[in-house]
This record gives C-alpha cells, structure tokens and sequence, in this order.
C-alpha cells in the first residue's frame, strides 16, 4: 500500500507492478490473466470505459487503458493521453434475459406492454452498440424497445445486475457477460443483419511508470496467457 | 501537561489543526465553484437533462424527508425517553446505514424489496413495484438518510430536561401531548439540525439510487446519477451540476443554523 501511495513501480521482491484501466466486460478475462503473470503485478481496476476515459483526461495515470471499443482508445491517442491503441479482442452483443424467463425469445417480444429493459447508458460502448442495433430495427419496433428502457446503466455491470435480480426483464449485454453470470442469464443470440462489431482495444498510456511492463502486459493479451485468458472467458481473436 | 491545557500553546496546536482542517475539507468544495465560470453552470443548468435531475433530486429528497420525519420523530422520542432491554440493539439498527457503504445498501434493498427480495415478492403480488420506479428513489434515500435524523433527534430529545415532561404528565397531559407540547417545542433545534443533514444526505444520495432504483432520465436519474453520467464526457456539466448540489446542500445546513441560535436546546434544558 505504501509502495503504491509512493508511486513505486515494483513490490517488495522486485517485480513490476502496473495499474490497468479495463472495461467492466473485461473483468472475468483480466483477472484470469493477471492471477497467472509473474513477471508482472497487475493491479486492475474496471469501469465502463468512458468513465476510464474520463479519469485519465482528469490526470489518472494507469499504465494500461483496455475499452470496449476502438472509440475512446482512439481519442485519447489524439489527445496525446496514450500510446496508438491495438485491437485484441471481438465480442459479441446479446439480448440476455434471466435464465428462467421463457416469454422473451427475440427483440419483437420486447415490444409487448409491460416489457421493462435496461441498456447501457449512451456513452458506454455498451449503450453504443445497443443503440446501433435498435437503430437498425424498423422504426416503430426501436420506438417500443425504447419504451420499456427503464434504466440506462453507467456501465455493463449494471445491465448484469439488473436482469439477474429481476428488476427488469431484459437487456443487451455481451456475450462474454452472460457466460460470466455463471448460469443465472441466458443469452438470446442477435440476427447477423443487427449484430455490431464488437471490437476491444487496449493502450498503453503515455506517462506509464513502467512502460515496459505494460507493454508486456499488452503483447500477452495478443498472443500470450492473456489471449488464452480471452478466448477461455469468450472473448473472439481481433481479426 | 498543564501548559498543553492553558497556555497558548494549545490554542496555537488547536488553531493549526482547524485551520488544516478547514483547508483539506473546505479546499476540494470550493475548487468545484473555481473550475467553472458562472456562464457555463448558468448554461450547464440550461440543459433539460440537468434540470430533470435536479428537479427529481429535490422532489425525492423533500418526500424521504417528510416520511423521514414523520416515523422518526415518534420513534426517536421512544428511543430517547424509555429505557427497555435490547435498547442498544435497537439504536444499533437504526445507525447502522450510517457507516454501510452504498453499495452495501443497494445489494440490501434488491435482496429484501427487489422483485425477487424476500418482502419484494409479495409486495409484487400486490401490485406494488419499487426497482426503477421514482418510489424506489424515494425508499433508497429514506434509508439512507433517516439515520441522520434519527440519531440527531434522540440525542435532542434526552437533552429535554425531564422535570419538564414530569410537569406535563403531573397537569394530566397524556404521553402524545408531552410529546407535541413540550418535546417537539423543546428540542426543535436538534430536530431542526437532525432534519437538515438528512435532507443534506439524501440530495447527495448515489450508490444505493443507482444500484436499487438505476439510472433513468426524468424517472429515477438523480442530480448525483447525471454528475456520475457527465463526468466521463462533459466534465464542466457535471462540475455545474456539483456546484448546484453543494450550494443548495450548504443552503440547508446555514439556514437551520441561522433559524436555531445555536445551545437553544441545552440552555432551555438547563433552564
């Protein structure tokens, strides 16, 4: 803890240690990842990506920044914040209901009254992807999925909870989030037609304390324990 | 020892540690109204989204207040003016959401109140939702904020000196007249300053809101929910959201202590 406060970059028996911003999808993959490194000490922290965003325009200084899109990497390597972001990982978005519910089978079966939903809230990549999808839908049917939107969730997490603890019935989530409930949701798999293109992208920031520890950390998700991490949790390869 | 106590050089220690503390708890409140010019929080009010927010603040927050005060104030003097087994109990219970973490309280009103909590169930059955409803809003902040009065409300109403409700029981006024007659007059102080830090907490209310009610514009996404949804795109918004927040949190707290000279309560106690 004092090492941290102080700014140090290595723990007691020399190994480095980094910080990593990650998107809340990424939690189950990262930690796998992480528990399995020893040349690194990877300290995670996971948000939605644009609050990660966020931090790091305020002055938060991770050494590594993992979104669930190429969006925000990609601003903060214009604003000179990163280093040029790469793609590392595809997913999935899903409609996922709780694993018990048997009315919903498609989007057309969120337009029935009384339907309730919680999505991303618009600058999450989340919300985004979401919102691609309903834009793709005919105009009425979107009109009533927005309808039964009853929360806009700060980050996938939120959408997570909400439907497992059956606060709403539905909502969009990735696939990965699903497998990572552990039984207790159910995916309902999109049409091609509506699926976006889910693709992750991970930075290593310019003013990191370890820059070679953290591209370490980067090239192992890549190639190394990290892409297996990525693929054992459902994560599809970048290309 | 007896220097520390008398002389000046405690007032020197004592004066040194105020003045840092008044730096360190002052400093980051008053940076908030540094960080944005008057015309970007005039035009950061401008925004529909923030007025919606602001305007559900302050409408969740007054009817948690009211309902607050309504079963409080009773049960307060209950606590204050008997003394039974399992008092301790009771009042460690009623503190308790004081030092829980938001978090903590969010995951404990989806277990007991959410669709599938333990008394959520049945309340379903009978057509009474509260998950992502501004009633959900209203309940996050009650629990949250009621023990700020509570507390306050006990301790003003032990300070009541009894001979004064002696008196009233001996004129033949029953318990609910001692209460109205001469507790409430009594330790309106307390009660005041009880009630202004509950309201204080629950215009500020985030983590239990957004977990136990979530985050919807107009419904149930309050000013602090549309600071957090700022923060990450438009930080001036959500800074002239905060400065709106602190200025009226800060409004509350100095109008009660204007309205109630403070030691009101203690020297007609002691009187």
């Amino acid at each position: 803890m004092a090492l941290a406060v102080a700014g140090c970059g290595a723990d007691g028996d020399g190994t480095p240690e980094i910080r990593v911003s990650a998107a809340t999808s990424l939690k189950t993959a990262f930690t796998d990842y992480a528990d399995g490194l020893d040349d690194v000490d990877a300290r995670l922290s996971f948000a939605g990506s644009d609050q990660l965003a966020g931090q790091i325009r305020s002055g938060v200084r991770p050494d590594v920044f993992a979104a669930a899109n190429a969006k925000l990497p990609r601003a903060l390597f214009a604003e000179g914040l990163v280093e040029r972001p790469v793609a590392f990982a595809r997913n999935r978005l899903v409609l996922a209901v709780a694993a018990d519910e048997r009315g919903i089978r498609g989007i057309d079966d969120l337009t029935a009254r009384g339907r309730s939903l919680a999505i991303g809230a618009a600058d999450v990549p989340v919300g985004d992807y979401t919102r691609t999808v309903l834009g793709r839908l005919p105009d009425a049917t979107e009109r009533a999925v927005l309808a039964a939107v009853r929360s806009e969730e700060p980050d996938v997490g939120g959408v997570v909870g909400k439907i497992a603890e059956g606060a709403v019935d539905a909502g969009f989530v990735y696939a990965t989030d699903v497998r990572a409930a552990g039984g207790r949701l159910r995916a309902i798999t999109l049409p091609a037609s509506l699926q976006p293109d889910v693709v992750y992208e991970v930075a290593v920031v310019r003013e990191a304390r370890d820059r070679a520890a953290a591209q370490r950390f980067v090239d192992g998700l890549l190639t190394g324990r990290g892409a297996a991490a990525l693929r054992r949790s459902g994560f599809l390869p970048p290309t | 020892m007896s220097v520390l106590r008398r002389g000046p050089g405690f007032a020197l220690v004592a004066g040194a540690a105020l003045a840092l503390l008044l730096a360190f708890l002052g400093l980051p409140l008053v940076a908030i109204f540094v960080d944005v010019p008057p015309a970007d929080l005039v035009g950061a009010l401008d925004d529909p989204a923030a007025r919606d927010a602001l305007w559900l603040s302050l409408e969740t927050s007054v009817i948690a207040l009211t309902l607050i005060l309504l079963v409080g104030t009773p049960a307060a003097w209950m606590l204050a003016t008997r003394r039974f087994r399992g008092r301790s109990a009771l009042l460690t219970v009623v503190e308790l959401p004081l030092v829980v973490p938001p978090a903590v309280a969010g995951v404990a009103l989806l277990a007991s109140l959410g669709p599938s909590g333990i008394v959520g169930g049945p309340l379903g059955d009978a057509g009474i939702e509260l998950v992502l409803q501004k009633a959900g809003v209203v309940v996050a902040l009650t629990f949250v904020a009621s023990p700020f009065y509570v507390r306050q409300a006990i301790v003003a109403f032990e300070a009541v000196e009894p001979r004064l409700l002696e008196a009233s029981r001996t004129l033949g006024a029953g318990e609910a007249r001692t209460f109205l007659a001469v507790g409430i007059p009594v330790a309106r102080g307390g009660l005041a300053a009880g009630a202004a830090l509950a309201w204080g907490r629950a215009l500020g209310e985030f983590g239990a809101t957004l977990m136990f009610a979530g985050s919807f514009r107009g419904e149930t996404q309050t000013t602090s929910l549309a600071i957090y949804e700022r923060f990450a795109t438009d930080f001036t918004g959500a800074l002239a959201l905060s400065a709106v927040l602190v200025a009226a949190s800060a409004a509350i707290l100095l109008a009660t202590k204007l309205l109630t000279p403070a030691g009101t309560e203690v020297r007609r106690a002691a009187g």
